[in-house]
């Protein structure tokens, strides 16, 4: 695509502009901002990625998915205060999904080891992971406030902690799983994926495209599944004491 | 109190405090095994703070609670509230019918409520046994109530708290829950500890009686000492209440 037809492109940015200015949205503010900083971040991402695919050194890959993790956790950890140690439960919910996915494809061969493939597959299942967290968190939390009494009676009864959270718990990681299952179940027939539009776009074989989208979306089911579990496994423990009372801050 | 008798709970000096808010103050006293004993005292005055402290869901801050007169926190958590039972003011129940609530405390330990027990419990607090498959969502607030204490009777617990379990029932509930709490007490001679705001209430029913306000047992013994109490504070409460 040429500089001009990218410039030309800022027509789709100015309909929304023209709008809310009409309309009085008040949203022109926010959607220069967020013009301007996709196209900076996104530019500024191009180069750097353009010098690690060149370099393909280990030590930059390593680089890129700890930076995609970190500000994946920071961004995923607002909607867990209440949680004790929310931050370094993210960033190992995290961490566990991305090695255990690229563990499969790097060591079945499915994809090649190199930053091209590796880079661009880990952004997608941190990414997801990362909204899955923020799902799953937002679920729980109301979850525990709402059924309050329901965990007091579990544990007045005798029941452990993990059994008085449990019908929160398991809610909560439905409830995030759900969009995730939802959404490939018409996969193909309402929306055509970014990832293998792009590649369509780009000149791609589409069957080709087809089934690296596949890929994708199966490593998408594996994200949902282990980020929602792990993290809500690690986090409920901290919503009790050593005498499994119920801590009053975080119900 | 008056007479000498083995204390099931015995508290000595328990303070218990949320940041500097002070909510129960230096309580000593205990709960005789066996007996109704009933909590009585305005809002605020930290009863249900008590109750919870006497199966270990919450904890004092400062000061000892004795079990059987062994130190509750040499009970293990679960052991504890098994022994000391508890039906919430709010009577929550979990979603299901009757029979699954009513199996809930062994279903806890893996264990299945034969149907026969079920319709044995329901029974025990004037529910017929057509009840048993209802949806617990389905239920009145007394039944609610009564089915709230027919569950907490199957662990078998030695004591038994009851934390308002009749402040949202009409009179005619309120009298069947009152005659059942009689009936388990002389039944399965469980120690009841009860909060109650109704003092005629605490009369008939209760034993022993404890007046608590702001945090502090102001006076205890039995429960005819809400007719004459002696001291000004309770005399002020009780006139209140019976106006």
């Amino acid at each position: 695509m040429s500089y001009l037809a990218l410039s030309l492109t800022l027509i789709f940015v100015l309909i929304p502009l023209i709008l809310s200015k009409t309309l009085k949205l008040g949203l022109e503010k926010d959607t220069f901002i967020a013009t301007i900083r996709s196209i900076i971040q996104l530019l500024a991402v191009g180069y750097v990625l353009k010098f690690v695919f060149d370099s393909n050194h280990f030590i930059y890959i390593f680089l890129m998915i700890a930076l995609m993790i970190g500000t994946a956790t920071l961004n995923a950890r607002k909607k867990g205060k209440s949680i004790d140690g929310i931050t370094w439960k993210i960033a190992v919910t995290l961490l566990t999904v991305e090695v255990l996915t690229q563990a499969i494809l790097l060591g079945f061969h499915i994809v090649p080891a190199t930053a091209q493939y590796i880079i661009p597959i880990s952004g997608m299942i941190i990414g997801n992971s990362m909204v899955l967290s923020i799902l799953f968190l937002n679920r729980f939390t109301a979850e525990m406030h709402a059924h309050r009494d329901q965990v007091e009676l579990i544990l007045s009864l005798g029941g452990t902690p993990k059994q008085a959270i449990h019908h929160q718990l398991i809610s909560a990681i439905k409830a995030s799983m759900i969009p995730t299952i939802e959404s490939q179940k018409t996969i193909g027939l309402v929306q055509l994926p970014g990832m293998m539009s792009g590649q369509i776009i780009a000149g791609a074989d589409p069957i080709q495209a087809v089934q690296f989208q596949l890929l994708i979306v199966f490593i998408l089911l594996t994200t949902a599944a282990v980020s929602s579990i792990f993290l809500g496994f690690l986090s409920y423990p901290t919503l009790f004491n050593s005498r499994m009372q119920m801590l009053k801050e975080k119900f | 109190m008056d007479k000498v008798y083995e204390p099931a709970i015995h508290f000595n000096h328990v303070d218990f405090q949320i940041g500097d808010s002070k909510i129960i103050k230096k309580v000593t006293g205990s709960f005789p095994k066996g007996k109704i004993t009933t909590l009585v005292g305005p809002s605020g005055a930290g009863k249900t703070t008590l109750l919870k402290m006497c199966n270990g869901l919450i904890s004092p801050s400062a000061g000892e609670i004795f079990i059987h007169n062994k130190l509750i926190t040499d009970y293990d958590p679960i052991d504890l509230r098994r022994n000391v039972g508890m039906a919430l003011q709010a009577a929550p129940m979990i979603k299901g019918t009757v029979f699954e609530n009513l199996e809930l405390p062994l279903a806890l330990q893996s264990k299945k409520l034969p149907e026969e027990d079920a319709i044995s419990y329901l029974d025990d607090v004037g529910l017929e046994r057509d009840f048993l498959h209802k949806n617990a969502d389905d239920l009145s607030g007394g039944q609610r109530q009564k089915v709230s204490i027919a569950r907490t009777l199957v662990n078998q617990s030695e004591i038994l708290l009851l934390d308002e379990i009749t402040s949202a029932l009409d009179r005619a509930s309120l009298k069947e829950i009152e005659e059942l709490i009689v009936k388990i007490n002389g039944k399965y001679n469980v120690t009841m500890i009860w909060i109650t705001h109704n003092l005629e209430q605490a009369l008939k029913i209760g034993h022993y009686t404890w007046v608590l306000m702001q945090g502090e047992v102001i006076e205890t013994g039995e429960s005819k000492l809400l007719e004459n109490p002696q001291n000004d504070l309770v005399k002020h409460f009780v006139q209140g209440v019976i106006k």
